[in-house]
């Protein structure tokens, strides 16, 4: 990769030549009203599983469209799926539908076993 | 022995395969089973419930009861059919034994009799025979003329779809479209050569032999009828008609006692099995409204049936159960979809280790919002407000932070993880040696009722609490103006089966107009979370229909008992939608002053709520 003489940190460097966009494209067929995201937070502010541990359902977007699939399963699994973020959004994305789309998607990619899906990840 | 005649053949290998057939799927289906179930089954078999479940065949699997409750054309010609056939059966047996006078008499002559015995009948028995076989033809004759008038117009039936057919169901169809008339060609020929025949058979004899010779026909047409017979036994393993036998195994299996359990069984084979696609399920679908028309239920039993179900038809659906109260084979329809959504979800439930045991305050009564009441906050203030004014102390359990009750995880088949929320709740609300639990949301209580173990504890929804209070006098009753429709939550209603209580509660501050669309024939307001499937726009079509039903008896509020129904319906009307709590409390708040907090005794402060500082409590006023 050139750097152009820069320095960048490895460990924050996304390598777009590698960008995995299996997961994303799916999930865009799958549950087109996901592209209408506006990144409103709305979704983030009302999650009942985010009053009781650091889970963003934005960032979900983000490491999607970044193709960070590992981190992505990680976090997806925190989620309760009680719907309220589906009911806040101002878009009307069917948010519950890209919850689990991801879930058995992520599970898919890393070919999980067992009850969790992350574990073997 | 006397050889039967060579048309037999047909028939006699056709009731082969199916006997045989029956015998090696059953007995797979009940070795299958849990030891529980078996148990059951063996203490269950010299009980009364054997002689129930003879009832029950009786009374649903011949006469249809329920068929004929829905749509009386339509439950007669179920009913000419199968307890029509089932007579001719037990008529052709008893009149043979009759003639024959012995019990040993080959199989076949019972089923081709006339056939069998060409000498004309004498005496008054066997007259009285054939005239008996003779009118029971008659009668399942009209209820094939239906069936062939409802394939082109199955609205006179009372339904407005019937549902897509596969092969093998055509096949059987035709088959036995077909039995019934070459029987009647077979007998009226034979009548007609013979002088054999009754009040039915014989002038249509008469008439055939003045019109042809009958003699080259009539071993054609009683081949035809055989090969009917045969083919229709051939093709029902692999059509709908599979139904007839089995719907009598889960009549007997369902009175023992066994249920569905939260997987895939044997027992899922047999319901599956039993369902004989008549498609009243279509008609009471509201995914209608939506143009959803691939995943009603009866298109979902015939995917699992062929192991071919996709979870496109599998998740599109709101599980509001209007269908599993309207299926006359009583078949576990939402328990039957979640098992199927365990199945399909079970690789990735989620482990949720972050859940901890936070603190739980010692109090008597608990009560736990529901994540769908915070995004109402209307029902969550009255709930407190009037707790607060009848002096219950209480302890608000989901104020702050706590998970989530696990029924929307349950819902899509997340069972396993669920479990996980379950349990942290379970231990937090025990902690608290609470001796009841006060829900505002019916998702909420169902799941709290039927899969939390929580002994001691009374779950109960906010609607009975609060007219257990009312009862009890702590809280005043006020009638406020206008008139209100009441619209049953899913879960609340068909759900839990709590029907009255709310009606209960509500008519002591509100006058109710009574509707069609309500207890068990409610609606769904389209904002099940049970579908994960559906977009918004379809769920606004859904919404849109109901709120036009219920705008047609002009009420001035619409009242629920459910905050998912609440805001479903605020967001489509200009009717106001109230949860009853916010009834409750306008009532509440218009019959008197409210007291000053400071003269509320000390136990009346929700522990949420620190004494002294502003709670907000303000008196609403009537739109």
């Amino acid at each position: 990769m050139n750097t152009f003489g820069y320095k960048i940190m490895s460990p924050r460097t996304i390598d777009f030549d590698q960008f995995d966009g299996r997961l994303l494209n799916e999930i865009l067929e799958k549950e087109p009203s996901f592209r209408t995201c506006l990144s409103c937070g709305g979704c983030t502010a009302t999650c009942n599983a985010g009053t009781l541990i650091d889970f963003n359902v934005r960032k979900l977007n983000l490491l999607l469209r970044r193709g960070e699939i590992v981190s992505l399963a990680r976090e997806i699994d925190k989620c309760m799926l009680c719907g309220k973020c589906m009911l806040v959004c101002p878009r009307g994305i069917n948010l519950r539908n890209v919850i689990m789309l991801l879930k058995k998607g992520a599970c898919r990619l890393s070919e999980c076993k067992g009850q969790t899906g992350v574990d073997t990840l | 022995m006397e050889t039967p005649p060579s048309f037999t053949l047909p028939f006699i290998i056709g009731l082969l395969v199916i006997i045989s057939f029956l015998i090696v799927v059953s007995t797979i289906w009940i070795v299958g089973l849990s030891k529980t179930d078996k148990i059951r089954i063996i203490k269950g078999f010299p009980s009364q419930k054997t002689l129930g479940a003879v009832r029950e065949t009786f009374t649903e699997a011949l006469l249809h009861r329920k068929i004929f409750r829905k749509n009386p054309r339509l439950g007669y010609m179920h009913m000419s059919l199968a307890f029509g056939w089932f007579l001719l059966i037990v008529a052709g047996h008893l009149e043979a034994i009759v003639h024959y006078r012995t019990l040993a008499f080959p199989f076949w002559k019972s089923i081709f009799f006339r056939f069998a015995e060409q000498a004309p009948a004498t005496g008054f028995t066997a007259r009285f025979f054939a005239a008996v076989t003779d009118f029971l033809l008659l009668f399942i004759l009209s209820g094939v003329v239906l069936a062939y008038y409802k394939r082109f117009n199955s609205r006179l039936f009372g339904m407005k779809k019937t549902t897509q057919m596969k092969a093998g169901d055509k096949i059987a169809l035709a088959a036995l479209w077909l039995i019934f008339p070459l029987r009647l060609a077979a007998e009226s020929i034979t009548a007609g050569l013979h002088h054999n025949g009754s009040f039915l058979t014989q002038p249509a004899g008469n008439l055939l032999a003045s019109a042809f010779p009958l003699q080259p026909v009539e071993e054609t047409v009683w081949w035809a009828y055989s090969v009917s017979l045969g083919v229709f036994f051939t093709a029902m393993p692999l059509s709908r008609y599979m139904h007839i036998p089995v719907e009598v195994l889960l009549i007997f299996l369902r009175k023992y006692g066994i249920r569905l359990k939260k997987g895939v069984n044997t027992y899922t084979r047999i319901q599956v099995f039993s369902c004989s696609r008549c498609g009243i399920c279509l008609d009471s679908c509201q995914m209608n409204q939506a143009n959803i028309r691939n995943s009603q239920s009866v298109y979902v039993l015939k995917q699992i049936r062929g192991r071919r179900l996709k979870d496109d038809q599998l998740f599109n659906c709101l599980l509001c159960g209007r269908c599993q109260k309207d299926c006359p084979v009583g078949l576990d329809l939402n328990d039957l979809r979640i098992t199927q959504r365990i199945a399909s979800t079970r690789e990735y439930n989620s482990s949720y280790d972050y859940l901890k045991n936070g603190p739980s305050p010692r109090t008597e009564v608990i009560y736990f919002a529901g994540c769908m009441t915070h995004l109402t906050p209307g029902i969550k203030k009255s709930m407190q407000q009037l707790l607060n004014y009848a002096g219950v102390n209480f302890w608000f359990m989901d104020e702050q932070k706590a998970p989530c009750c696990g029924r929307p995880l349950i819902q899509v088949g997340q069972y396993e993880a669920a479990k996980k929320l379950i349990r942290n709740n379970t231990e937090k609300i025990l902690l608290s040696g609470a001796k009841t639990l006060v829900v505002s949301c019916p998702i909420c209580y169902k799941v709290f009722r039927e899969d939390y173990t929580l002994p001691g504890v009374t779950v109960m929804h906010h609607s009975q609490y609060l007219l257990e209070l009312v009862n009890q006098g702590r809280l005043p009753v006020f009638s406020l103006p206008g008139k209100a429709v009441y619209h049953d939550p899913c879960e609340l209603g068909r759900g839990s089966g709590i029907y009255n209580q709310p009606r209960e509660l509500l008519g002591n501050y509100i006058s109710l107009i009574k509707t069609p669309h309500e207890k068990e024939n409610a609606f769904c307001c389209g904002g099940s979370l049970s579908n994960t499937r559906i977009t918004m726009e379809e769920r606004d079509q859904i919404r849109d229909k109901v709120l036009e039903e219920f705008q047609s008896f002009h009420p001035d509020h619409l009242v629920t008992a459910c905050p998912l129904c609440k805001k479903t319906f605020t967001k489509g009307t200009d009717i106001r939608a109230y949860d009853l709590a916010e009834i409750v409390w306008k009532g509440v708040s218009h019959s008197k002053t409210i007291p000053k907090r400071s003269s509320l005794p000390e136990a009346a402060i929700p522990l949420g709520l620190q004494p002294g500082k502003p709670s907000g409590i303000s008196i609403p006023s009537l739109p």
